[in-house]
C-alpha cells in the first residue's frame, strides 16, 4: 500500500477520458517517475492525484485516507505540494516572497525552513530580494521547487521540472531532488528526459494512452529491452 | 530686477494654474485609477461601475455631512465631510460587497470571460447611477464648509509684492495630503501584510496562488473593500474640490481608465503615475499661456491669441488621445502592466 496512490483512475477534463484506468503511487523517501510518449496522460495522471480533474471512477488515497473527493486546496493542506510545468513562480514577487507564499498555510515561524531551502539551493540566498521574473530558467525552476517545499509537504509532485533547462542545470536539479528525497519526502514526477529520470527513480511508470504499460524499479525499466526500444530510443 | 520679477510672476502663474490644480486633480484620478487597477488585477475585468461607485460613496458622505451640519457639528477650518467620510465608506463597502454577491459571484462561479464581467459592470453602472440620481437628484450639490483657502491670492501678492497671486484651496491641500497617506497605507498593506501578499500573488498567478493555499473568496472580498475605500475618498475629495454632480462622476470614468492603462493596468504604481500624467496633460493642454508669454517675452513679441492649445470643452479628448496613443505604441503602459 503506497503512501499516496491513485488506483484505477478514469477521467479527463470534461471531454473524452484521458486516463483509462491507470494506477500511480509513491512511497515515503522514494522517487517515482512517470514516463511515456506525448499524450499518454502523464501530467493528467499527476493532476488527478491533486484533484484538478473529476474522476469518473477509481480512488485516490493519501496516508491510508480516501481523498478522492477533496478539493486541490484541501489536499495541499493535507501535505501534498505541486510544481506546475509552466507559470510556476510569482514573477512580480521577490524570491523570498515566493517562499513566503509557499508557506502561506503555515502560521509558525518559517525562518528555519527558509534556511534549509537556502542550503539546498544556495543561489536563491543570493537572489532572495530579486524578482523571480528576472531569474534564469534554471533558477526559476529552483524557486518553483523551493516554493513547494516551503509548506513542508510529505509528497512533492513535479510536472516536468527540467523542461527547457540545459543538461547541466538538469543534472543539478536532479541532484537537488535526490537530496529532497533523502530528507524523507516522497517525490512523484513526470519527465520528458526519461532515461535520466529513470536513473534516479526508485519506481517508474510507463504510461501509454492513459493506461499502465510497464511498472517496475527505475533500474529494471532501464534494463528492459522492450522499454528501451519503445520509449528510450534504443 | 524687472526681468527677475517677470520670471517670478510667470512661475507663480504656472504654479497657480497648472501645478496646484494638476497635483490635486492628479491625486483624485490616481485614487480612482488605483481602484480600477486593483479590480482589474484581482478580478480581471474593467469595472465600468467605478465612477458611479465614487458617486454613490460621495452621495452618502454628502447626506451625512448635511445631517451633521444641521446638528451644528463642524471640524472648524476643515470640511465637515471628513467626519462623514467613514460612514460613506461603510455604505459603499456594503453596496459593493452586495453587488459582488448578487452579480459578479454568479459569473465567477461560471468562469465567465472578462468581457461578460465588463458588460455586467455596465449594468451595475446604470443601476448605481439611477440610485444616486433618485436619492440626491441630478443637480450640482455643494457640501464644502470650513476655511476655503490655505494660501489666498491676495495675501500672497501682499507678502511677495508680485502682481500674480498664488492660491491654494483647503480642498486641494487636503486632496494631496490624504492621497499621499492613503497610497502609503495601501502600499504598506500590499507589500507587508499576509493578505496583501496573497492579493499580489493572486493577481500575478491565480493558479499558483490557489496551489499555495490562498483563499480566493477572501482575496475578492478584500479587493472590493479596498476599492470602496479608494472610490469613496477619491469621489469625496473631487466633490469638495469642484462640486458634486452625478453625471460628472460618470464622465470621470474616461480619465481614470486612461490613467490606469497609461500607467500599466494592474500595476498600482502605474495607476498613480498615470493619474498625474493624465491630469497634467489635461491642465497643460487647456491652459491659456498668453499671460505667461507676456511676462517672458519682450513687448514686441507679445502674442495676440490666448495661446491655448485646446478649449477646456475638449479636455476629455486629451485623455482619449493619450489612451489611444499608449494602446498603439505601448499597450502594457509606461510601467509594465497586463496587456488588455
Amino acid at each position: 500500500m503506497s503512501f499516496l496512490v491513485g488506483s484505477n483512475m478514469v477521467g479527463g477534463y470534461g471531454g473524452a477520458d484521458i486516463l483509462k484506468g491507470c494506477t500511480i503511487g509513491v512511497d515515503e523517501g522514494e522517487i517515482a517517475v512517470i514516463v511515456g510518449p506525448n499524450g499518454a496522460g502523464k501530467s493528467t495522471a499527476m493532476k488527478a492525484l491533486l484533484g484538478m480533474l473529476d474522476l469518473t471512477s477509481g480512488e485516490v488515497t493519501f496516508k491510508g485516507k480516501d481523498i478522492t473527493h477533496l478539493t486541490p486546496q484541501a489536499r495541499i493542506a493535507e501535505g501534498i505540494a505541486f510544481v506546475p510545468q509552466t507559470s510556476n513562480v510569482f514573477v512580480s514577487m521577490t524570491v523570498y516572497e515566493n517562499l513566503e507564499m509557499g508557506a502561506f498555510l503555515r502560521h509558525d515561524d518559517i525562518s528555519q525552513t527558509v534556511e534549509q531551502i537556502y542550503q539546498l539551493f544556495p543561489v536563491l540566498a543570493d537572489k532572495q530580494h530579486q524578482l523571480a521574473g528576472e531569474l534564469s530558467g534554471g533558477q526559476r525552476q529552483q524557486v518553483a521547487v523551493a516554493r513547494a517545499l516551503m509548506s513542508q509537504p510529505s509528497v512533492l509532485m513535479l510536472d516536468e521540472p527540467t523542461a527547457g533547462v540545459s543538461p547541466i542545470v538538469m543534472d543539478e536539479l536532479f541532484d537537488r531532488i535526490l537530496e529532497v528525497r533523502n530528507s524523507g519526502v516522497a517525490i512523484l514526477m513526470v519527465e520528458q528526459n526519461a532515461r535520466q529520470a529513470l536513473n534516479i527513480a526508485d519506481k517508474g511508470y510507463v504510461l501509454v494512452i492513459g493506461e499502465n504499460r510497464h511498472t517496475d524499479t527505475g533500474e529494471a525499466l532501464l534494463a528492459d529491452p522492450e522499454v528501451r526500444r519503445s520509449f528510450l530510443g534504443g | 530686477m524687472e526681468a527677475m520679477t517677470d520670471i517670478a510672476n510667470a512661475i507663480v502663474l504656472l504654479l497657480n494654474f497648472i501645478v496646484v490644480p494638476g497635483l490635486s486633480y492628479g491625486s483624485q484620478l490616481a485614487l480612482g485609477a488605483l481602484g480600477i487597477t486593483l479590480i482589474f488585477g484581482i478580478l480581471r475585468f474593467a469595472n465600468f461601475a467605478h465612477g458611479d461607485t465614487m458617486a454613490f460613496g460621495t452621495m452618502v458622505t454628502i447626506l451625512v455631512t448635511w445631517w451633521l451640519q444641521s446638528k451644528g457639528v463642524s471640524l472648524g477650518p476643515l470640511p465637515t465631510a471628513l467626519l462623514a467620510l467613514p460612514v460613506g465608506i461603510v455604505f459603499t463597502i456594503a453596496i459593493m460587497v452586495a453587488t459582488d454577491k448578487l452579480v459578479y459571484q454568479h459569473y465567477r462561479h461560471h468562469k465567465a470571460v472578462p468581457v461578460t464581467f465588463m458588460i455586467a459592470s455596465m449594468g451595475v453602472m446604470f443601476m448605481m447611477n439611477g440610485i444616486v440620481r433618485f436619492i440626491i437628484g441630478p443637480n450640482d450639490q455643494r457640501f464644502l464648509d470650513g476655511e476655503r483657502f490655505i494660501v489666498r491670492a491676495r495675501d500672497f501678492k501682499a507678502s511677495t509684492g508680485l502682481s500674480e497671486g498664488l492660491s491654494i484651496k483647503v480642498s486641494q491641500g487636503l486632496t494631496i495630503v490624504i492621497a499621499v497617506l492613503l497610497v502609503l497605507a495601501l502600499f504598506w498593506f500590499l507589500q507587508r501584510t499576509r493578505t496583501g501578499k496573497a492579493m499580489r500573488a493572486y493577481s500575478d498567478n491565480e493558479d499558483l496562488a490557489l496551489l499555495s493555499g490562498v483563499n480566493p473568496d477572501r482575496v475578492v472580498l478584500v479587493t472590493w473593500i479596498l476599492a470602496a475605500i479608494l472610490a469613496t475618498i477619491a469621489g469625496t475629495l473631487y466633490g469638495l474640490d469642484k462640486s458634486f454632480k452625478p453625471f460628472t462622476y460618470l464622465q470621470l470614468l474616461l480619465p481614470m481608465f486612461a490613467a490606469a492603462i497609461v500607467g500599466g493596468i494592474g500595476n498600482p504604481i502605474g495607476a498613480i503615475l498615470g493619474g498625474y500624467v493624465i491630469a497634467f496633460s489635461e491642465v497643460m493642454v487647456t491652459y491659456a499661456y498668453k499671460k505667461v508669454f507676456v511676462y517672458l517675452l519682450p513687448g514686441s513679441l507679445e502674442p495676440s491669441s490666448l495661446m491655448q492649445l485646446l478649449s477646456t470643452d475638449y479636455k476629455f479628448a486629451v485623455s482619449f488621445i493619450i489612451l489611444v496613443l499608449v494602446l498603439l505604441v505601448k499597450p502594457t503602459g509606461i510601467l509594465k502592466g497586463k496587456v488588455i
